[in-house]
């Protein structure tokens, strides 16, 4: 009994307690990320690339690739614009966490809520176009549904509290010696934020950018309801989508969200290479 | 190591180089004669941190703010570089007016306790990074820092970010990028806490050593006694934001002007006695089994008086069988109780036959049970108010 108590000190038998969790892990990810990947091999005459010849033969299709990173790049970009300065200001705000809630509302909305907001907001008939016409501001609503714009703009606001939380997060982690001890040697505020806070702050901004793109890029739901899907905002997964469900071409389909995954992580690895050239340690102010 | 320093790190000229940054520092910090705290107090929210500090500093001092954790001194220091706003009084370098100043247009050199090092830049960069921010030339820089890491002895460690050095090494880093600047004013924020004893010991020498080559008016929180007293020309004692005692570290050692300041400084025998007389400076005390001579410290206002006495000035000695002593005062007879070995000498805990319980250092080998004579001459009885 004695040997086996401390045996089990040098190898913890408690880690088999996670065995269950992992093997549902894999049966809901790899299994279907395999079975995907098999099925997009197939064609109707055996086994091959046709399905991927395709795809990038037809205009109608490989566009889809391009019109999603022209919606999904700008949108987290912005969306990193946006959330740096807000979660900058309120790190240390005496109402952080009331404004927390506040901006993280979003999430719990879900991305139809959103779609059905910004209809009716933004629509040819929603508030904000008649009080332009009401002001004289503009002569003619300004269409910002049914195109591009509404669609960048739920991307913004879906994507904008899980930026806002991990740049916090990250913020809050910074010592505040550091920026004070800057202060003492002759940095201003700007240059605090310059040399002290934006170094330290490229991993947070890396991990934001990935998070965030890779949600963008799979967009799907705003990008039909408040988007032009047949047109400008025809996105990979709308591809992706009729392709299974409208010809039930599930290989065709299933090599699509392949290439959705292959493009996503060809950005997230450009982005996390670049990311190798900057301080990558601790951000505690060396060890105490 | 390189005791001529001085001249190697020294003067710059004026707003050098021409930065856009110019501060305090720049032009004035060669020349300033006192550096002036009136009234300077901190309140967070309702609760007191710091009031009413005064203190005038001379340039090249080195001043010790002393205290206990929560007494101020921290919030005392962070008002002076300009990190924490003054809730009341001023602050003035010679005739300018400083307090509203925000940190950088101040110039202070900072060591931070935690050091505060940059973790993303090497050490050099650190040490460099206050001359960026001051626009000098990049060959002033190189030459600049080389001389500052001469000076804490890291020459070798140029090239390496902060997280792979010692506690010691980052330490000593802090201390350089703070003095490297040249500031008319170095604070320095408990910068030995987070060190182990013997390398404690090494580096407040190291800051002796760098006081005395720069000259610099240098003003050094701590909690630790022993380091503001053998830093400091004068030592700044708080407690609870109030300044108890200002003084050289004689006095403060051997005339604490109050209870608090002789409980902090080691006075650990704490007695309330009656007073049966008092004659100028002397004060008549007792109480049963215990009759003492002292030396009146501060206005006694009531028939009850409290002594303090440090352990290392009472005298020990075996218990003589001759109980027979003409006048018993200022002598005690008692039993050790506990006996602590400290390398050089014993710390007893004796309890007296009164019931009182005595805390002395001597020399002499002492076994728990020994009964023992002690005795105190009478100037190192003091005497304070009873509250």
């Amino acid at each position: 009994m004695r040997e086996a108590a401390l045996e089990a000190k040098i190898i913890d038998r408690t880690i088999l307690l996670a065995v269950p969790a992992a093997c549902l892990v894999l049966m809901l990810f790899l299994y279907p990320f395999l079975y995907g990947l098999v099925l997009s091999f197939s064609e109707r005459a055996g086994v091959g690339l046709g399905n991927y010849v395709k795809f990038f033969s037809t205009p109608f299709l490989s566009q889809t690739i391009a019109t999603t990173l022209w919606i999904s790049l700008p949108a987290t970009l912005v969306n990193l614009a946006l959330a740096l300065p807000v979660a900058f200001v309120t790190r240390r705000h005496r109402f952080q966490r009331v404004l927390t809630t506040i901006l993280v509302l979003p999430i719990a909305l879900g991305t139809v809520l959103i779609a059905e907001g910004l209809l009716i907001y933004l629509g040819p008939q929603g508030w904000l176009n008649r009080f332009l016409l009401f002001a004289h501001l503009s002569a003619s609503p300004v269409h910002l549904t049914h195109n591009y714009w509404g669609v960048f703009l739920s991307l913004v606001i879906s994507g904008f509290p899980f930026i806002y939380l991990l740049l916090l997060s990250y913020l809050t982690g910074i010592d505040p010696a550091l920026p004070q001890a800057a202060a003492t040697l002759g940095a201003s505020p700007a240059r605090q934020f310059l040399h002290i806070y934006l170094p330290l702050l490229v991993p947070g901004l890396v991990i934001a950018f990935c998070l965030s793109f890779v949600q963008a890029f799979s967009v799907f739901p705003s990008a039909v309801l408040l988007g032009a899907p047949a047109g400008p905002t025809r996105v990979i997964s709308i591809a992706a989508y009729q392709a299974a469900f409208e010809d039930y071409d599930y290989p065709m389909a299933s090599a699509i969200a392949m290439i959705m995954a292959g493009v996503q992580l060809l950005v997230v690895a450009l982005v996390m290479g670049a990311r190798t050239i900057f301080y990558r340690g601790p951000t505690g102010g060396a060890k105490g | 190591m390189n005791l001529r320093s001085r001249s190697s790190v020294a003067p710059v000229e004026p707003a050098a180089e021409g930065g856009g940054n110019k501060s305090v520092a720049a032009g004035k910090h060669q020349t300033f004669q006192e550096l002036r705290l009136r009234g300077v107090s901190r309140n967070f929210g309702g609760t007191v941190a710091l009031t009413g500090l005064d203190l005038a500093i001379q340039s090249g001092e080195f001043i010790a703010l002393l205290g206990p954790s929560g007494c101020g001194k921290s919030t005392a220091l962070n008002c002076l570089a300009g990190l924490l706003p003054l809730s009341d009084g001023s602050i003035w370098l010679d005739q300018q007016r400083i307090d509203q100043l925000r940190p950088e247009r101040r110039g202070f050199g900072m060591v931070f306790q935690n050091y505060a090092l940059f973790p993303h830049l090497t050490v050099r960069r650190n040490v460099g990074f206050g001359l960026v921010m001051r626009g000098v030339s990049r060959k002033e820089i190189r030459r600049r820092v080389d001389a500052a890491l001469e000076l804490v002895q890291l020459a070798e460690q140029a090239h390496k970010l902060p997280g792979r050095l010692s506690g010691g090494q980052q330490q000593r880093v802090a201390i350089a990028r703070a003095i490297v600047i040249e500031p008319p004013v170095i604070l320095m924020d408990e910068p030995l806490s987070n060190l182990d004893a013997k390398l404690r010991l090494e580096m407040r020498a190291e800051i002796k050593r760098i006081h005395r080559n720069l000259g610099r008016t240098t003003i050094y929180v701590t909690h630790d006694q022993d380091e503001a007293l053998s830093l400091a020309d004068r030592i700044v004692v708080l407690n609870e934001g109030r300044t108890l005692q200002i003084g050289s570290p004689e006095e403060v050692y051997t005339k604490p002007a109050n209870l608090q300041v002789a409980r902090f400084m080691g006075y650990r025998n704490i007695l309330e006695l009656d007073v049966e007389k008092v004659e100028e400076r002397r004060a008549w005390l007792a109480a049963p089994g215990i009759r003492l001579e002292g030396v009146v410290q501060e206005h006694l206002t009531s028939q009850r008086a409290v002594v303090a006495i440090r352990p290392d000035d009472i005298v020990v000695s075996p218990a003589g069988i001759s109980s027979s002593e003409a006048d018993p005062r200022n002598v005690l007879v008692g039993q050790a109780e506990i006996v602590e070995y400290c390398g050089r000498d014993y710390q007893v805990d004796i309890s007296t036959e009164a019931g009182l319980l005595l805390h002395a250092r001597t020399a002499r080998r002492v076994v728990p049970g020994e009964r023992l004579r002690l005795e105190v001459p009478t100037e190192r009885v003091l005497v304070f108010a009873s509250r």
